[in-house]
């Protein structure tokens, strides 16, 4: 871990020392896995100087399908006074799985968790326009979770002729 | 009665009269070197296209330099990227827009067949939703490819019958 | 359904669909505008009208298959998407580059570089009026891709940057080419530049124009040409420079006002500085680990492979005109030597156990590139920006998960409350200086 980062983790392990699950470095990049209802405090804290990570790199989500908590938010934070970058990551429950939206503190957030819940299904409390981004209004399921088939197409217009 | 017979039999060209016949190559000689096309540009295609149309490989000496983004002033569709599932509508708004007569161009691997993209979201082959009457493969195609391409249109537009224009009305 | 646009609309204001098959649409975007006279009051863009499922399909395919799907990503500079996944996976599983192919890959991406902003220009340039500037930029473009052709093959999707170094080895003659390529290069920026720089009409319809203020790029996620040309110095190459950028000397331009006209300024004075990479580049390059080899030369594959079965055949191998650049002497230098994640060199497959067995292990299902349980995120200076990619493996040789960070996907979302206040007209280069490319937008 770079000298900025062990600080940065020192000062979160501090403020919020039971919300913080755990804390490792995975190919040389800082993973930081925290409960799914400090995520709006803990960005909060670190948007604000001096750890200053003032801009959300990415927001997505990996599908685990068959673990008990299914869904897995990852969220990229970078910091460009101090040049560094954060993975914070959380877990959501297969059943209906919702969590906090971070569009009060990033705008960015708005077409990136409407990518998420037109793939995934995610809802996100405090959107102010949740719906679909990439599939047409009408597309039943979500894409990319693992048990939606890969072929399967659901036309918007009668095609011509069987495939 | 034999006589008759075997002139029903032979099939061949358009049949009719000197003039008729030279009626219908100079329609066709008109209508295909001045193509007015419709470039539906989606993806990477586009690319290709772009320099087709531009000062390396003019497409312009082909009659076909005016692109006409409107599908009222057009009569060539040039489908030129991937469709998705979601642009199926659009496409079929644009080409039922256009009045006749009207030649369609899939261009690229993904316009013909899908292409790479074998999955719920792209319409496998542009010819699902319209008929099309040159297919251009390639992932983009080369723009030699897009050339001969498109001569084989006009000379497919040349040969086109214009009976029902002169034939006695029933 | 109805969008917010409808449901937001006064009863007196005119709604306008600027549709999804529009020339200044660069592909496939829907923007609805409400509208009081000509002025905007609310905008709403709707996007997804190209999404190919590429996230979705790279879980089905091995770390190998999935490089053509990375090309078509964003297509008018194709070698760096390719270089940001590649290397990516170099990093998840600990290869070494060698260094000629460092500057190989080097020269590649600043080419594509110069592709994608002579792109972007000319389409925000021609929707502008100026149809000169347009059919001079792609003059310029297609010498560029008589570089990348005669070195990989192929103008545009080229699959040409591989797991551990580059494909072949640069073409005999590519100086001369490359040179010819840097010179009308440079004389077509300087017309435009006399033709665009001063002129009254494109002043009047970029200064000042969709100004965007250093905090508001920020909060937006803006990185690449637009957040320079607020202001902020931020560019991948020198944070956390990749292969040899730190032994090359460029400078990034900034801008003063984040208006069009600076996004504009900003990527030309970036090709020029692109120019002068590439030109340290040609001085720079180390020497190929073996002069240009002859394809002519050396006995038939058919014939080596039966003498292999008696003892090992010494001397060369003829093989076919396709795999130019690419023989056993060339190896060392442009790709790394480690076992399981690259090709092996022809002649090696034909006549040698190991070669075959490497081979096979290669493209085998199931074998092949299996990194190790994890997940890495690793980004490249694209055209437009920071291009990322965030890949989760399980061990087997299909990724579990890979997601892209688009650039243009954070500045296009920007476009509904920046362009409120603005004219009708203001769309048309607004837009067309955001850079959108649909192929990366909507994945």
């Amino acid at each position: 871990m770079a000298m900025g980062q062990e600080k940065v983790i020192e000062d979160l392990k501090n403020k919020f020392p039971e919300k913080i699950k755990d804390v490792s470095v995975r190919f040389g990049d800082d993973i930081v896995i925290i409960d799914r209802d400090s995520l709006l405090d803990i960005v909060k804290f670190l948007k604000e100087k001096p750890h200053d990570f003032a801009m959300l790199l990415d927001l997505t989500c990996v599908d685990y399908s068959g673990q008990k908590d299914r869904f897995e938010m990852v969220y990229h934070l970078f910091s460009l006074s101090s040049n560094l970058r954060l993975r914070i990551k959380t877990r959501l429950s297969g059943k209906d799985p919702s969590i906090d939206s971070l569009t009060s503190v990033w705008k960015n957030a708005n077409w990136l968790e409407r990518e998420v819940y037109d793939m995934f299904g995610v809802r996100f409390e405090g959107h102010p326009y949740l719906r679909r981004l990439f599939m047409y209004d009408g597309f039943e399921g979500h894409p990319l979770r693992k048990d939606y088939p890969l072929r399967k197409r659901q036309p918007r217009i009668p095609m011509r002729k069987e495939e | 009665m034999g006589k008759v017979n075997r002139q029903k039999k032979r099939a061949g060209p358009v049949r009719g009269g000197f003039i008729t016949t030279r009626l219908n190559s100079m329609i066709g000689w008109g209508r295909k070197y001045s193509l007015f096309q419709y470039p539906f540009i989606t993806a990477c295609c586009g690319m290709e296209y772009m320099s087709v149309a531009c000062a390396h490989y003019d497409l312009d000496r082909f009659g076909m330099g005016w692109t006409r983004f409107s599908p009222r002033q057009a009569d060539m569709l040039l489908v030129v990227g991937t469709i998705t599932q979601k642009e199926a509508p659009v496409l079929k708004t644009v080409y039922d827009q256009m009045t006749e007569p009207k030649w369609v161009v899939a261009f690229g691997a993904c316009a013909v067949s899908g292409g790479i993209y074998d999955n719920y979201a792209v319409v496998q082959g542009i010819d699902n939703i319209i008929p099309v009457d040159v297919y251009i493969p390639g992932c983009p195609p080369r723009p030699e490819t897009i050339l001969d391409a498109l001569i084989k249109l006009q000379q497919k537009v040349q040969k086109e019958g214009h009976e029902w224009r002169w034939g006695k009305k029933k | 359904m109805t969008f917010r646009v409808q449901e937001e609309a006064r009863k007196e204001s005119l709604l306008v669909n600027m549709g999804p098959s529009h020339p200044a649409m660069h592909g496939t975007t829907r923007i609805m505008l409400e509208l009081d006279g000509e002025k905007i009051i609310n905008c709403e863009l709707e996007m997804g009208y190209l999404h190919r499922g590429f996230e979705k399909i790279c879980e089905h395919k091995t770390y190998f298959n999935l490089l053509p799907y990375t090309d078509r990503l964003n297509y008018v500079s194709p070698l760096i998407n390719n270089c940001g996944y590649v290397m990516t996976m170099e990093k998840m599983l600990g290869i070494e580059v060698p260094e000629r192919a460092q500057y190989i890959r080097v020269i590649m991406c600043e080419l594509s570089r110069i592709c994608d902003h002579l792109t972007a220009l000319a389409a925000m340039a021609m929707e502008c009026g100026a149809f000169t500037v347009f059919l001079y930029k792609m003059k310029a473009r297609e010498f560029i891709w008589d570089v990348m052709e005669q070195t990989t093959g192929v103008r545009m999707t080229t699959s040409y940057i591989r797991i551990g170094g580059v494909r072949a080895d640069l073409h005999p003659n590519w100086r001369e080419t490359t040179k010819i390529a840097i010179d009308e290069t440079r004389k077509v920026l300087k017309d435009i530049s006399g033709l665009l720089d001063k002129n009254k009409i494109f002043l009047n319809r970029t200064r000042d124009v969709a100004v965007v203020s250093p905090e508001l790029a920020i909060s937006y996620g803006w990185t690449g040409p637009c957040l320079r040309s607020t202001g902020i110095y931020y560019d991948v190459r020198k944070a956390h420079p990749y292969l040899v950028y730190d032994k090359l000397d460029f400078e990034v331009p900034l801008g003063e006002r984040g208006d069009n006209f600076d996004r504009y300024m900003v990527r030309m004075k970036e090709m020029e500085q692109s120019l002068r990479i590439v030109e340290q580049c040609l001085k720079k390059i180390p020497e190929p680990s073996s002069p240009s080899a002859l394809m002519a030369e050396g006995i038939e594959p058919a014939e080596a492979i039966k003498k292999s079965r008696s003892k090992r055949v010494e001397g060369k191998i003829k093989l076919s005109p396709n795999l130019e650049g690419s023989e056993k002497e060339k190896y060392k230098g442009i790709i790394s030597d480690s076992k399981g994640s690259i090709i092996p060199p022809k002649e090696d497959t034909y006549t040698n156990i190991e070669g075959l067995i490497n081979h096979f292990k290669f493209f085998m299902k199931g074998h092949g590139i299996r990194p190790p349980k994890g997940e890495v995120y690793f980004s490249v200076e694209g055209g437009s920006g920071e291009l990322g990619y965030y890949i989760v493996s399980d061990g087997t040789d299909k990724p579990y998960r890979l997601h892209l960070r688009a650039p243009c996907f954070h500045i296009v979302s920007s476009l509904e409350e920046i362009i409120r206040g603005h004219y009708v007209a203001d769309v048309i280069p607004t837009f067309g200086s955001m850079n959108m490319i649909g192929g990366e937008l909507d994945r």
